[in-house]
């Protein structure tokens, strides 16, 4: 466990430096988190400061995505970003956000106690907001604006649902205020208590997660920004806000009164519903991807809603699928946009006789998240659907895979388009500056590693995580 | 069991009484104001209000951490926060006449007034089933001071009256964390010491691109993100 501590020092001393030492860190931080994976796997959790720093399965299951992605990202920035392409200043400023964002996401699961897990997530919009407006156009600062504001907003009205939690807590007699200590002592809570401490966070910290209706900054944010900063802000941001939620979901569970699960199961569908719909019709294919991650945060809260262990298994299971393959894809469309110079997709078409990497990329990314075997996203979502049937809540399966169906159609025919489509009638001038280079493809090809291989083989130690997880969603 | 057995004085209590009053009246100037200055002088009283709370309330029975969050907030909120603003926005922000409010200044403040009227119904059943407080008002007036604080981001066009909104909500939030939480841990002296200043910074930061890049800090016009629209 003082390796997991050395996370912090190792990334703060990366802070001044510039990119290639970013991806450093990066890399260091992710085998320090696969060395602690090993150890909460083996010793069954680890604990720094007990009541405050302690990694289980589940927070162990989200640093190694955090860390993963993390470490991709470091290296696709280091292509877009380095190689003279920005002033000396915007690097440096880009790789001290960057760094302190992935190290404010890393905290989220380290921590057991909620007071520290809120600063923690409010940490991340304030270290991610520079980031979103990094290239300081008209769009870029609107994006960053609604993307500050609204979440800054959600984080103060869930600051008071975890006061009135802590209330509830003294009421009750408790004195742990951390995951467990609540849950342990869930049933003697106030109800009422419990009832307007759940409402506040479920809107403050889903207004992060980008459930609807509270998504609307989220496609401007997640296409605005550049690439990597997409990668980490879709692939895993937007899942330790949700962790927070699920953390809480036994002890709201447990409250009596509350039906934590159908009220699960309505925004869940919610967000699905709406994302499947808005993927249909989305203009701009990183916009595409961003209504993707409503659509996937969806999909997990409707696992996590089913209430049974083999559901929340797979809610796990999608939780990390999803980060895998979001990052990938929207690395891929950084190698498009690279090729295109624009995101519309009625501009584009033909990225096969563009860049043949960018191509692959994309095709992959995109049967990949949308589902489509063998890819590492099928299986969790079939585990889900699965999940669904066996509990004999056969309506919710057919919901599940109708719109994840529409989904896929929405993804998957705008992305034929772009890929194989007839080529842009006006050309844009591709940017020679932004051609992709060596890290970038690098970045590319490590984050299609696992989507690929998780498709067709999940290795022991991750399968075992997903289960610890599951019983923590218990 | 957590509450001490020493109650504050009537004194005390009548004093926070009055604080938590011109707290409230402080949100509803914030929300009506028209020219940013004023609206960030409506922050610093507010401010300065929540840490006289905080510390009427900790005095005695001595409460370490009520008189720790007086002391940050009074470091952070009035001084640091209008000092990191003032040093990032452009001056001729703060002296702009906000005209273009969505809503006009005697329909907000009948809204406004709505709010803290709901949130007073709000906190009645919570005050019923929790564990009883200390300063019953601090809770109602609290969750007054958030839905106001929220209504102020939604009505205000200007890039500094939002920041300044979500920094009320925080207010709102921590006035009544005074009351039902009084031991809660660190968090809150964190939070405020930390956190706030830093936000005031990043968003400071993010209004100082806007006035140079954009032109204009009206982020009620930034209207171009939207699915139809082919930019």
């Amino acid at each position: 466990m003082p390796l997991l501590a050395a996370l912090v020092p190792a990334l703060k001393r990366s802070e001044k430096v510039v990119l290639p030492l970013s991806v450093l860190s990066a890399a260091v931080v992710f085998s320090l988190v696969v060395i602690a994976t090993i150890d909460v796997l083996t010793l069954g959790g680890v604990v720094a400061i007990p009541h405050w720093i302690e990694l289980d399965g589940f927070g162990a299951l989200l640093e190694l995505l955090i860390s993963f992605v993390g470490m991709t990202a470091a290296l696709y920035s280091w292509g877009d970003l380095g190689f003279g392409r920005g002033t000396p200043g915007q690097v440096r400023g880009y790789a001290a956000n960057f760094n302190l964002f992935v190290m404010s996401m890393l905290a989220i699961p380290l921590t057991v106690e909620p007071g520290l897990a809120w600063i923690a997530v409010g940490l991340t919009t304030l270290f991610s907001v520079l980031l979103v407006s990094y290239e300081n156009t008209h769009d870029a600062l609107e994006a960053a604006w609604k993307y500050a504001t609204l979440t800054l907003v959600g984080s103060a009205v869930a600051v008071l649902g975890f006061l009135v939690l802590f209330w509830a807590m003294r009421t009750a007699g408790g004195d742990d205020f951390t995951w467990r200590g609540l849950a342990a002592i869930a049933s003697h809570l106030p109800p009422a208590l419990v009832t307007v401490a759940f409402a506040f966070i479920l809107i403050g910290l889903g207004t992060k997660t980008g459930l609807v209706p509270l998504h609307t900054w989220l496609p401007d944010a997640h296409s605005q920004a550049p690439s990597p900063v997409c990668a980490l802000l879709s692939g895993v941001e937007t899942s330790t806000a949700l962790y927070v939620i699920l953390r809480l979901v036994p002890v709201f569970r447990s409250a009596n009164t509350l039906h934590v699960n159908a009220w699960l199961l309505i925004v869940g569908f919610i967000s699905l519903g709406t994302a499947a719909f808005l993927l249909l019709q989305a203009q701009d294919y990183k916009r595409l991807f961003a209504f993707s991650t409503v659509e996937h945060m969806g999909i997990v809260l409707v696992a996590v809603g089913m209430g049974t262990a083999l559901a929340s298994y797979g809610a796990a299971w999608q939780l990390a699928t999803h980060a895998l393959a979001k990052s990938l894809c929207f690395y891929a469309s950084g190698a498009a946009l690279a090729a295109f110079g624009t995101r519309m997709i009625a501009n584009t078409g033909d990225l096969v006789g563009r860049s043949r990497i960018a191509a692959v990329a994309l095709f992959i990314g995109v049967l990949a998240i949308a589902g489509a075997p063998p890819f590492a996203v099928f299986l969790s979502e079939f585990a889900i659907a699965r999940a669904a049937f066996t509990a004999s809540q056969s309506f919710v399966g057919l919901m599940l895979i109708f719109f994840i169906g529409i989904a896929f159609f929405g993804l998957f025919g705008r992305a034929i388009r772009v890929i194989f489509g007839p080529p842009p009638a006006a050309v844009h001038s591709a940017d020679q500056a932004h051609s992709v280079n060596v890290p970038m493809v690098t970045a590319i090809v490590i984050a299609m590693v696992p989507v690929v291989l998780f498709g067709v083989w999940i290795p022991e130690p991750l399968a075992r995580l997903f289960e610890l997880s599951s019983r923590a969603l218990q | 069991m957590t509450h001490p057995l020493v109650l504050p004085t009537a004194l005390q209590l009548q004093l926070n009484e009055l604080i938590i009053g011109l707290f409230l009246l402080t949100g509803f100037g914030m929300t009506v104001a028209r020219q940013i200055q004023a609206t960030l002088f409506g922050f610093i009283a507010q401010s300065l209000l929540l840490a006289a709370s905080a510390f009427v309330l900790g005095v005695h029975p001595v409460s370490p951490h009520l008189l720790a969050l007086a002391a940050v907030t009074l470091v952070s909120k009035p001084i640091l926060i209008p000092f990191v603003l003032q040093r990032l926005v452009p001056r001729e922000v703060y002296s702009k006449r906000e005209l273009t409010q969505r809503v006009s200044i005697t329909t907000s403040l009948m809204i406004a007034l709505a709010l803290a009227v709901a949130a007073y119904f709000f906190a009645l059943p919570l005050l019923r089933s929790g564990a009883p407080l200390v300063s019953v008002g601090n809770v109602a007036i609290g969750f007054a001071g958030l839905f106001v604080g929220l209504y102020q981001v939604a009505a205000r066009n200007e890039a500094v009256a939002q920041l300044l909104g979500i920094l009320a909500m925080e207010n709102g939030a921590f006035l009544a964390a005074i009351a039902i939480a009084p031991d809660f841990p660190l968090i809150a002296e964190l939070a405020i010491a930390f956190d706030v200043p830093l936000l005031a910074l990043i968003v400071g930061l993010l209004t100082r691109a806007l006035h140079e890049y954009v032109g204009s800090t009206d982020v009620g016009t930034l209207v171009s993100l939207r699915e139809d629209a082919g930019h």
